[in-house]
């Protein structure tokens, strides 16, 4: 298989510098929870894959991570080809095996229990989710507080599972165990991390 | 030429290239009077692969330990795209070597190259194989049968 | 416990300064350069490649130049600088069969196909100083002899073909452990073992190899064969779709043939020991090998009596870095802790004589009073 041309450009034009940058808006997104902030993607993947969460690929993912696509992502060879090209990625079927899954049609999505959800000893054996969703505004209202909340957090993020408030609810009550999300949309980003827990009685 | 013959080409190509010292490959390439410009799309870049052994040689495979390797991409104007991995740390080495493989995508640039740099430096490495065979063959130990008993 | 310390700045500075001006001693001597180092302590070199777990011959030229010749600080820096590099991927497993051979021995077979090859050894030197070395005297090069090469037949090939040899189990497709990824966790797989054998300390695994021939887990090893030098390595590329060779390395495979009597489930056969590092190193190959044979006690039946038989105990103190680590850890201020342990001992020590004088003073009253008695 000769991968074609177009797949192997979009990634970073300055891996190390691009990857720091990256990183620091994850890493400040994943310290204060639900709060949507706007970050330059930097990448230009195939679609459907967004750029944010093609740049967020090319700044977690590395060969010791195995990573899941979900089926509208894991249709298209040429946005593998990529992700293998600029990350190293290697690529696996089972929700339960991988690190990182990215995640195009979160309606879709298989439960967060599918996931690896780490064990009592080792908690970072989990798996993080990046999820595509359509807006940060206009779906269900969610609150939250917990760690890096000052007080309660809100938004109402559009394209996530019907069920989501209850699922989240289990995958709060698994900690130390569970899965983190980073969310996407356009060029913003919000994590919830599995220390974010909704407020009740506003789900 | 068909896909296996070509890609027996290309990876016989990149094992010559990988092996070659890079002055020798910077001199035969000056020779070539090949210039092409190009785009890089990944790299030149160091990094590391793990190196993997078999239980008894044959059995399941297991990690022995990393190397060192650089790696480049590059995109050349005509579109073609080559890469290049070679064990080690050397920056030009990785670029030059993608450039060699991106060039060879031409069938006739190809034939120029194998002629004027691959075929020299594979002779120049078979020979050394085979100085070090022989080498070693030297340090064979033949036994020779004692004659015991009368006779 | 810890407690942070703040100065010494400037006698760390000064310190640092005194190390450079010493590890490059005289002057009027010329400095190393990293060729000499890779070409004429090339054993040194590859000792850091092994336990450094990193194959660069440059890079371990540079770690001992840096260390004074410290081999074990040299290893610790190159475990350091492996941890800046990303993890491109992964190799094909090497295949030692199709080695281009420097050295191939057996202690099991006179005559095997390729023959006894003796290569740059050590062995039958007479272990005498040679003052010619003093001096850059002519080297003359290696004899070559002419003729057609042979095949260079595996020992366990030749065994395997009457059944009286174990089989090795084929791949299972599983990706095997990495040490450097996942916390040890007891019992580990045979691979995860092999992987810290192959990095851990050569003294360390010689002195539990030497402790299983003396008795401390019986065995019986054979030599099957040792063999040196290099092989291809090749590497998938996904954007090419096919694994491409990306140069040589050289490695050092032993096979330790042991016998074994046989279990409930096991004929009576032999069973081996694996040894494969990076470099030409065949202690370190041969030892490794007697520590993985040992190692594989449970897994054939056999009791557990022996250090070098206890995963934990070998794994988890084989690795010279960890071990320097801890052991030289203890430089470090322990103001606090010492305070407390003396505060603690003086307590202990006023406690221990105020029970001794009672009981001396005990002791004389009773003496006394049986002298009265008996007058």
């Amino acid at each position: 298989m000769q991968t074609e041309t177009s797949t192997l450009e979009g990634g970073f034009a300055l891996p190390v510098f691009d990857a720091q940058v990256i990183f620091r808006a994850i890493m400040d997104a994943m310290a204060r929870p639900a709060v949507v902030t706007g970050v330059v993607p930097r990448a230009a993947p195939p679609a459907p894959l967004h750029p944010l969460a093609g740049a967020v690929a090319c700044t977690l993912i590395d060969a010791d991570t195995p990573v899941w696509l979900d089926q509208t992502l894991s249709d298209r060879e040429a946005l593998k080809a990529w992700l293998a090209f600029h990350t190293n990625a290697r690529f696996t079927d089972a929700p339960a095996g991988a690190a990182f899954a990215l995640v195009a049609d979160p309606a879709a999505m298989p439960p967060l229990d599918q996931f690896a959800q780490g064990t009592q000893e080792y908690p970072d054996r989990s798996a993080t989710l990046v999820l595509q969703i359509g807006s940060f505004e206009g779906g269900t209202p969610f609150t939250f507080h917990g760690p890096g909340i000052k007080g309660t957090a809100s938004m109402a993020p559009l394209g996530l599972p019907g069920d989501f408030a209850g699922q989240w609810n289990e995958n709060t009550r698994r900690f130390p165990r569970g899965v983190d999300l980073i969310l996407i949309a356009g060029e913003a980003i919000a994590c919830l991390p599995r220390s974010a827990r909704l407020v009740k009685g506003k789900e | 030429m068909s896909i296996e013959t070509e890609r027996a080409a290309r990876r016989n190509r990149m094992s010559v290239l990988a092996r070659c010292e890079t002055s020798r490959l910077q001199g035969l390439w000056s020779k070539l009077g090949l210039d092409p410009t190009y785009k890089l799309l990944r790299g030149p870049e160091y990094g590391l692969v793990m190196l993997r052994g078999r239980t008894g040689g044959t059995g399941e495979p297991f990690n022995i330990g990393e190397a060192t390797v650089t790696r480049a991409s590059v995109k050349l104007d005509d579109g073609s795209v080559g890469h290049a991995m070679a064990l080690g740390r050397d920056d030009m080495k990785a670029r030059l070597c993608a450039i060699v493989d991106a060039l060879c995508q031409d069938t006739r640039t190809a034939v120029l190259i194998d002629a004027e740099m691959i075929a020299p430096i594979k002779s120049e490495l078979d020979g050394a194989d085979e100085r070090r065979r022989q080498e070693t063959a030297a340090t064979r130990v033949d036994f020779f049968t004692m004659v015991r008993g009368e006779d | 416990m810890y407690v942070s310390v703040k100065g010494g700045e400037a006698a760390i500075d000064n310190a640092h300064r005194l190390l450079a001006d010493r590890r490059r001693g005289d002057r009027s001597v010329p400095a190393l350069t990293l060729d000499q180092i890779t070409e004429q302590l090339a054993l040194g070199v590859d000792r850091v490649m092994s336990e450094g777990s990193l194959y660069d011959r440059r890079l371990a030229a540079l770690a001992i130049k840096q260390a004074r010749g410290d081999l074990i600080e040299a290893i610790f820096l190159v475990r350091a600088y492996r941890t800046t590099l990303p993890r491109f991927g992964f190799a094909e497993p090497v295949d030692t069969g199709a080695m281009l051979v420097e050295r191939r021995i057996s202690a099991c077979y006179k005559d095997l196909p390729g023959g006894q090859l003796l290569g740059p050894t050590f062995d039958y030197t007479h272990r005498l100083l040679d003052e010619e070395l003093e001096v850059d005297a002519r080297i003359e090069p290696g004899r070559m002899r002419e003729g057609a090469s042979e095949p260079v037949t595996r020992i366990v090939d030749i065994l395997g073909g009457e059944g009286l040899i174990e089989e090795e189990p084929g791949t299972n497709g599983e990706e095997p452990g990495d040490i450097n990824q996942t916390p040890l966790e007891f019992p580990l797989s045979r691979a995860m073992r092999l992987q810290s054998l192959a990095r851990g300390d050569e003294g360390f695994l010689l002195a539990l190899g030497y402790s299983t021939q003396r008795g401390y887990a019986r065995s019986h090893p054979f030599a099957g064969e040792i063999r040196i030098g290099e092989v291809e390595i090749e590497v998938y590329l996904p954007e090419l779709g096919f694994a491409v060779p990306v140069g040589r390395v050289q490695l050092t495979e032993c096979q330790m043939v042991n016998q074994f009597k046989g279990s409930a489930k096991l004929p009576p056969q032999f069973t081996r020991g694996y040894g494969l590092v990076f470099g030409q190193s065949e202690r370190k190959a041969m030892a490794m090998a007697l520590c993985d044979r040992a190692l594989r006690a449970e897994e054939l039946g056999e009791d557990i009596v022996a250090p070098a038989q206890d995963q934990e105990f070998v794994i988890s103190h084989c690795d010279n870095v960890q071990a320097t680590g801890f052991v030289e850890h203890l430089k470090l201020p322990h103001y606090v802790d010492f305070q407390a342990e003396l505060g603690l001992v003086r307590t202990m020590r006023a406690e221990f004589e105020r029970a001794n004088g009672v009981f001396q003073q005990a002791q004389a009253e009773s003496a006394i009073e049986k002298k009265e008695a008996a007058e």
